[in-house]
């Protein structure tokens, strides 16, 4: 589909970035140890690990809980969470009335502190298109059937406020630990496309 | 701007798929292109809603043609010759011979908002809207940047909650103001915005600055002198 392939050779766009990145430092405005460090942080550190220790958390913590659905911004910088598409977070919570997805229609906004960079779906026109109008279709690309009375809220992060699902915590999981329970939570169970599932016994 | 990137609502993309244990990225242009929007949004202090508008401005056609991090790297170009700091010239000649001149495509040029005054200063604007107010997504076509997608205009909605204050992205995006007000998370149901044939249990959740609303007037009437909040429309739960 368009807009989600990869141009992976060296020419088109491998050129121009390379281009851009030399009259960029030649002139001073940036540093590619800066560009080097920026990606390290995404690639190896901000990432949906960081959104899973806050799930884990809010499920094994009450307290937290409250906190994370009064102020997630507050909730997330509490263990170390911020940045970048951070600073107005807000975190909707999956009942067994309620279920929560994500989406931006017009870009592709996302909370990065604690999700770390979209994946291509998520970023792709199939998925901006259509999570407004058929949620129930999209999950179902996902493999995921909700009950039909179960009530389907779609968040579109059309200005600053970026969005974190809080997934139901499986069934089975009641004597594990909150280091075991973040192990479990899944990217795509935090955008709202899939359900956590308890490790198989 | 009605561009193609407003997709809320269009068909025709098929089937969303999800690349099992998919990488953060996927070629290594891809990671100096992410690394080089931060420093260089800092460096030629735009908005991000600058560099937004920057992919809005793609031709249509190159838009759907491209993948995320093309279109960054197209707005990117956009940016800093619009802003003088290299010259088209100046990219071609750092390129090799196998680029293709075209691709480095001329941004749609587009008209902004008139530049507003700042009166942030002073006293925080006051909310027009209260949670549970009805309001409607104005039928608003700015040849400009703005986050009111298509598919809430002239729809009715909810107040859901008030988000506090926040820089407007309409005039942000053109340097020409903060505008700061209110933006609230308006409920649509999924029947208001897609017809009766739509499940009565989806229901989309909006952020959408005041200016972007009007109210729904109330049929029981309540005096002029008391305006807001005498009657209460249909709630919908936050």
């Amino acid at each position: 589909m368009s807009g989600d392939h990869h141009n992976t050779d060296d020419s088109g766009p491998a050129a121009r970035v390379k281009a851009l990145e030399a009259i960029l430092t030649e002139k001073g405005l940036i540093d590619p140890a800066a560009i080097d460090a920026i990606v390290d942080l995404y690639e190896t550190r901000v990432g949906p690990r960081n959104g899973a220790r806050v799930v884990a958390k809010a499920w094994t913590d009450p307290a937290y809980r409250k906190r994370l659905l009064a102020d997630a911004t507050k909730a997330v910088a509490e263990i170390g969470f911020a940045g970048p598409e951070g600073g107005h977070l807000v975190a909707v919570e999956n009942t067994d009335r309620v279920h929560n997805l994500v989406v931006c229609t017009l870009c592709s906004c996302y909370p990065w502190p604690v999700l770390g960079l979209p994946p291509v779906w998520y970023k792709s026109f199939a998925y901006r298109s259509r999570a407004v109008s058929d949620p129930r279709g999209v999950l179902a690309d996902f493999g995921l059937e909700l009950p039909r009375e179960v009530e389907v809220r779609v968040w579109d992060s059309s200005a600053e406020i970026r969005y974190l699902v809080i997934p139901q915590r499986p069934k089975g999981t009641e004597r594990m630990s909150e280091d075991a329970l973040a192990e479990i939570v899944t990217r795509d169970s935090m955008v709202g496309v899939a359900k956590v599932e308890a490790p198989r016994a | 701007m009605n561009g193609v990137h407003d997709m809320g609502g269009m068909d025709g993309f098929g089937p969303v798929v999800p690349e099992k244990n998919e990488p953060v990225f996927h070629a290594e242009w891809e990671r100096r292109m992410f690394g080089l929007v931060l420093p260089l949004v800092r460096a030629t202090q735009s908005a991000f809603d600058e560099f937004r508008h920057a992919i809005e401005r793609m031709p249509p056609a190159q838009y759907l043609a491209s993948s995320y991090y093309e279109r960054w790297l197209a707005a990117a170009e956009t940016l800093l010759v619009e802003r003088g700091v290299v010259t088209r010239e100046e990219l071609l000649a750092k390129e090799d011979a196998s680029v293709d001149p075209a691709l480095i495509a001329e941004a749609v040029p587009v008209r902004g908002p008139a530049p507003v005054k700042d009166k942030s200063q002073k006293k925080p604007p006051r909310a027009r809207f209260a949670k549970g107010d009805r309001v409607r997504g104005r039928n608003l076509n700015p040849s400009g940047h703005t986050r009111l997608p298509r598919y809430v205009r002239g729809k009715s909605g909810v107040i859901a909650r008030d988000w506090g204050v926040f820089d407007f992205a309409d005039t942000k995006a053109h340097r020409a103001g903060a505008k700061p007000q209110h933006c609230y998370s308006v409920a649509f149901d999924a029947c208001e915005l897609w017809g009766k044939s739509a499940n009565t249990r989806e229901r989309v959740y909006i952020d959408l600055w005041e200016d972007y609303l009007e109210p729904i007037a109330t049929k029981s009437k309540s005096k002029p002198q008391e305006r807001k909040r005498a009657t209460r429309p249909k709630r919908v739960e936050p």
